[in-house]
């Protein structure tokens, strides 16, 4: 059995649209929600992300298609689904990393397939990733690993490595290390960390070039149950005291309702779910398994 | 007889592969008789040499270790591992930059890929030698001709390894560093590179042994080194010199593979 809550964009948006059709002025003053969730709201705050119809294959096997979906400023968004449903390659896709099969995505206003290297670049100094697999440099220092978190905004020798990075960027290195609790750990080499040290890490190097929108791939993976809950309380306040968009994938279907403002949620290659997480419950996100 | 009718099924030729293996077996049989007698091989030779090689052993033992002629080869050998590890570091060193416009998907494109991989190619299809002769001509007789041919000859070797291990590495860091906003060589040198490290420092110390056995001969040709001792002692049929010579480079060699054997245990083996 799949889910599907109709407490979509597309409602609302059509909503609006037709708010717009009367007159501008009623629309601007619509009342505005006094806690801004959901992308309900996508008019008020900013639309960060927006994947519009995207596919994607690999050689010939369809992993998903027509994902749509618009997530505003400063909303937290869960990305759930079975085991190779495919949200490390939707995340992958809405960085650009590889390329989506058909559709667009969108990514703070401007579409990622028609952007040059360059603005890509400038894209991406603006969006953090904590990949499932963590991909620490091995034989590198932990400071060195977090420094080059900052190349996109620095990019050239100085921050190859921790020895020659400026007093600023350490400065600003050790602070994510603090956040995510390893600040002992800066000179152990990143080969030599625990599953759960080398994560914590992979989400200071992510956010330490103090991104607008952070992309995380299972954050809490190989952590304990309390690290786990550190890292998530970190992800919630980087949400409501810097207004960063959060999209995280998880399989703990606690997490996901905790900490996602929305949830989205991956089954038989399309979104099947999409919906606030105050409006869902356990048994919602369960079908999804099934 | 054979059987000339196209096979019906995967079962018939399986059947019947008799007649096309025969007549493998015959064709290669003609090759390496026909290679046999472009060596010149003869029985008679081969049955004259036991006495012949006996000869030669007679005269050359015992090797010549007088001192101040042991203190010669020792200085010309000197000059011989000189030449060898500074022909390697060179080479080594220059090796990264070619690997880099060599290994896919890098910085470079397919084109550029494939230009510097045929150029490589074409640097190993030409011996070390010949190398060697062609920098005599350029730059003269002595060591530094013999430099620049293990230079030239590492970077065939090397240049090609290394891109090879850099496109084996693990893609997870890079594309971590590219979700950064970093430019490509931003990511080379962050990830990819590291990542190599142990394979580059292994193709290194074969590139070193490589051209430590090179440096031994290549005096054959005047590119320096203790390979001339060689040649002079069995032009004047100083077989005991040139024992000794010959001895000098397989303890050298074997040392050599020794100390690379366990710089690459100690380096690389202390990793996970
Ligand atoms: N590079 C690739 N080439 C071919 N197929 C791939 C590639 N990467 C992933 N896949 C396939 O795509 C599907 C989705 O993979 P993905 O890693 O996105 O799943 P996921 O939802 O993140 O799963 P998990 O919960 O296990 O992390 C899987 O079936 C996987 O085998
Ligand atoms: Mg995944």
């Amino acid at each position: 059995m799949s889910v599907r809550c109709i407490r979509t964009p597309a409602t609302l948006s059509s909503i609006t649209s037709s708010v717009t059709d009367l007159s501008l002025k009623e629309r601007t003053v619509a009342p505005a929600p006094s806690k801004p969730t959901g992308a309900a709201f996508a008019p008020v705050s900013p639309v960060d992300i927006e994947a519009r119809a995207v596919s994607k294959n690999f050689a010939d096997t369809p992993i998903f298609s027509d994902v749509s979906f618009r997530l505003a400023r400063g909303e937290a968004t869960a990305l759930v689904g079975a085991n190779g449903t495919g949200k490390s390659t939707l995340l992958r896709c809405l960085m650009g990393l590889i390329p989506t099969t058909d559709g667009s995505v969108h990514l703070l206003g401007q579409q990622i397939d028609a952007a040059t290297g360059r603005q890509m670049r400038g894209l991406r100094a603006q969006v953090g990733l904590v990949s499932q697999k963590h991909n620490l440099v091995p034989r590198l220092s932990v400071l060195s690993n977090v420094v080059h978190g900052m190349l996109g905004k620095h990019p050239g020798l100085r921050h190859w490595s921790h020895s020659l990075a400026p007093q600023s960027s350490r400065d600003a290195a050790m602070q994510a290390l603090e956040r995510v609790g390893l600040a002992d750990y800066a000179n152990r080499r990143a080969d030599r960390l625990s599953g759960g040290q080398s994560q914590r890490v992979a989400i200071a190097r992510a956010i330490v070039s103090a991104p607008k929108i952070l992309f995380a791939d299972e954050p809490c993976a190989s952590l304990d149950p309390s690290a786990g809950e550190d890292v998530m309380e970190l992800f919630f306040q980087l949400v409501r005291d810097e207004d960063v968009t959060v999209v995280f994938t998880s399989h703990n279907i606690a997490h996901a309702l905790k900490y996602g403002d929305r949830v989205l949620g991956l089954a038989q290659g399309r979104i099947k779910l999409d919906a606030t997480s105050a409006s869902l419950d356990t048994a919602d996100l369960r079908g999804l398994y099934d | 007889m054979i059987d000339i009718a196209p096979p019906r099924s995967g079962l018939v030729r399986f059947e019947r592969p008799s007649a096309l293996n025969f007549l493998g077996y015959a064709l290669g049989l003609v090759v390496i008789v026909w290679c046999l007698a472009g060596a010149g091989f003869s029985l008679d030779k081969v049955a004259s040499a036991p006495p012949r090689f006996a000869d030669f052993a007679q005269r050359a033992f015992p090797p010549n270790l007088e001192p101040q002629v042991l203190a010669r080869l020792g200085w010309k050998m000197v000059e011989t591992l000189q030449t060898a590890v500074a022909g390697a570091v060179i080479g080594v060193i220059l090796s990264v930059p070619v690997a880099l416009l060599a290994a896919k998907g890098l910085i470079a494109g397919p084109w550029v890929n494939q230009i510097v991989r045929t150029a490589l190619s074409f640097i190993r299809a030409v011996p070390d030698i010949a190398w060697a002769l062609v920098f005599v001509v350029a730059v003269g007789l002595g060591p530094f001709a013999g430099m620049l041919a293990i230079v030239i000859d590492t970077i065939g070797f090397c240049g090609r390894f290394f891109a090879d291990d850099m496109e084996a590495t693990d893609k997870g860091p890079a594309e971590s560093l590219t979700a950064t906003g970093a430019r490509k060589l931003d990511v080379v040198a962050c990830a990819t590179i590291p990542g190599s490290l142990p394979a580059f420092i292994s193709t290194s110390l074969f590139a070193l042994e490589k051209a430590v056995r090179s440096s031994t001969i290549l005096g054959l040709v005047g590119a320096g080194g203790i390979g001339i001792e060689l040649k002079v002692g069995f032009d004047l049929f100083d077989y005991p010199t040139a024992m000794t010579v010959i001895l000098m480079i397989a303890i050298v060699v074997i040392g050599i593979e020794q100390i690379s054997g366990w710089a690459r245990t100690r380096i690389i083996g202390e990793q996970r």
